[in-house]
């Protein structure tokens, strides 16, 4: 059984499976009319669910509920800067949820836009300013403070904890590239080497780069991977330098895209879905004919998985929008822009429709009885 | 002086269109309620004290941004959304 947590441009649906994954039961809405842009399980205690929202006319909030999505209560205090910042910043977006240590029970990182960074010890209720990153010197350099040099505006995600290092860090920012803290936040460093920026006169700079999503895979934590602007990426941390596997994509398709989901057991295992970035980058499937990608060897060859997708279609996923289950073989599943849940209950083999007609899909992340 | 609350704000005020509050300035009737319907505050002020973007406040018939704009019991204060769609940007893929 699987349950999957979608947020949406109107708010927060989830849908709940059989033990075999073949039969859906879609759940919502929830908070109906509000911008959802992420909705987290904690996989610490399993019962808390947090969802990052901003609220056309009313600014950013959390939600939070501690019975399985069941019930909810606002956060007391949101993610915020200080009164008073000295840059008098103000937060637009909660955009993106990372619980936090398995050491460190009730903490939680929210990144947002402006791309922020906001720590909370007691499980999403309250929230603080982290400052380590948001007064960090660099911060308005890095950040290209106050540009907004993303179509949608920036915003920091893919916060990632090292989990054997509660003070090992990553974070994403679009734009501004990947950085990486190892004393719990305090300073920062760009982490950006061997990644390319098409869209700057210096190809390999320190920063500035545009990370879509970037991950750590639990087993092995210093293999790292990203779906970047500019390709898709693989990082062995003692290397300390970006390798581009997406140069073994198909020419023809490329390698830009939104989301990279990496395979719970098997760290050389990762799905893509990818976006047609050439001319003017329409961000859709690429020729029209929607797929995802897996590697089975940390990126070194790709397998073109469309097996029961429309054979013409414009999908756009986003970044958030694409999830993995624990199950034997994995589930895998995406959804679109489009309002499209797809799943995969053979690792990307085969695709269903499970659910049309949602608004559109920001996230999909797995909820509290996944198998 | 009497308040009137937002439909999107309501969830705050237990569904209540008018609300009584108090205070020398908008500032002070915002700090107000929010005492009275915690988390209410947040919603219309950002954390610089700005009015969000969207966010309209109108003494009797004026509108204000200024916070600090005075107001006594005889006024009525009315919170509104500004006719935007709702739509902030959107978060990007």
């Amino acid at each position: 059984m699987t349950t999957l947590l979608i947020g949406t441009r109107k708010g927060f649906w989830s849908l709940t499976s059989d033990d075999a994954r073949e039969r859906w039961t879609v759940e919502g809405p929830s908070f109906l009319g509000h911008i959802i842009s992420h909705v987290v399980l904690d996989p610490r205690d399993r019962r808390t669910i947090l969802a990052g929202a901003s609220t056309g006319h009313l600014g950013p909030t959390v939600f939070r509920s501690t019975d399985e999505g069941r019930t909810w209560t606002e956060a007391s205090k949101p993610p915020a800067f200080a009164a008073g910042d000295r840059l008098e910043r103000s937060v637009r977006l909660v955009f993106w949820l990372t619980p936090g240590h398995v050491d460190e029970p009730g903490v939680w990182y929210a990144g947002g836009s402006p791309q922020g960074l906001f720590r909370t010890e007691d499980g999403g209720d309250t929230w603080a300013p982290f400052d380590g990153w948001n007064d960090h010197p660099m911060w308005e350099t890095w950040c290209e403070w106050p540009e907004e040099n993303t179509p949608d505006g920036s915003m920091l995600h893919s916060v990632i904890v090292d989990p054997r290092d509660a003070n090992h860090l990553y974070i994403g920012l679009s734009a501004g590239g990947v950085f990486e803290s190892t004393d719990g936040g305090n300073d920062w460093k760009p982490l950006n080497a061997g990644s390319v920026t098409a869209f700057l006169p210096e190809i390999e700079p320190d920063f500035g780069h545009d990370p879509h999503c970037v991950r750590l895979h639990p087993l092995q934590p210093d293999r790292l991977y990203q779906q970047n602007h500019c390709g898709i990426y693989r990082m062995d941390r003692s290397e300390a330098r970006w390798v581009r596997i997406g140069d073994n994509m198909p020419r023809d398709v490329g390698d830009i895209g939104f989301p990279i989901e990496l395979h719970p057991r098997d760290p050389d295992t990762a799905w893509v879905f990818p976006m047609d970035g050439t001319d003017v980058w329409p961000r859709t499937s690429p020729d029209g004919r929607p797929a995802a990608y897996v590697t089975r060897d940390a990126g070194e060859t790709w397998t073109r998985l469309d097996n029961g997708l429309p054979e013409r279609g414009w999908l756009t996923v986003k970044r958030q929008a694409m999830t993995v289950d624990g199950g034997d073989p994995v589930g895998v599943y995406f959804g679109t822009t489009s309002g499209e849940v797809w799943g995969s209950a053979d690792e990307g083999e085969s695709w269903t429709p499970i659910v049309q007609h949602l608004p559109e899909i920001y996230s999909l992340e797995v909820g509290a009885t996944a198998g | 002086m009497k308040v009137r609350i937002p439909t999107p704000l309501r969830s705050y005020t237990n569904q209540e269109k008018w609300v009584e509050s108090s205070g020398a300035t908008v500032a002070d009737v915002l700090a107000d309620l929010d005492t009275q319907f915690r988390g209410i505050r947040f919603r219309v002020v950002d954390e610089q004290g700005r009015l969000r973007q969207h966010m309209k406040i109108f003494v009797n018939q004026d509108a204000v941004r200024d916070l600090a704009t005075p107001v006594t019991d005889a006024d009525e204060v009315t919170i509104m959304q500004a006719l935007s769609g709702g739509c902030g940007p959107a978060p990007a893929p």
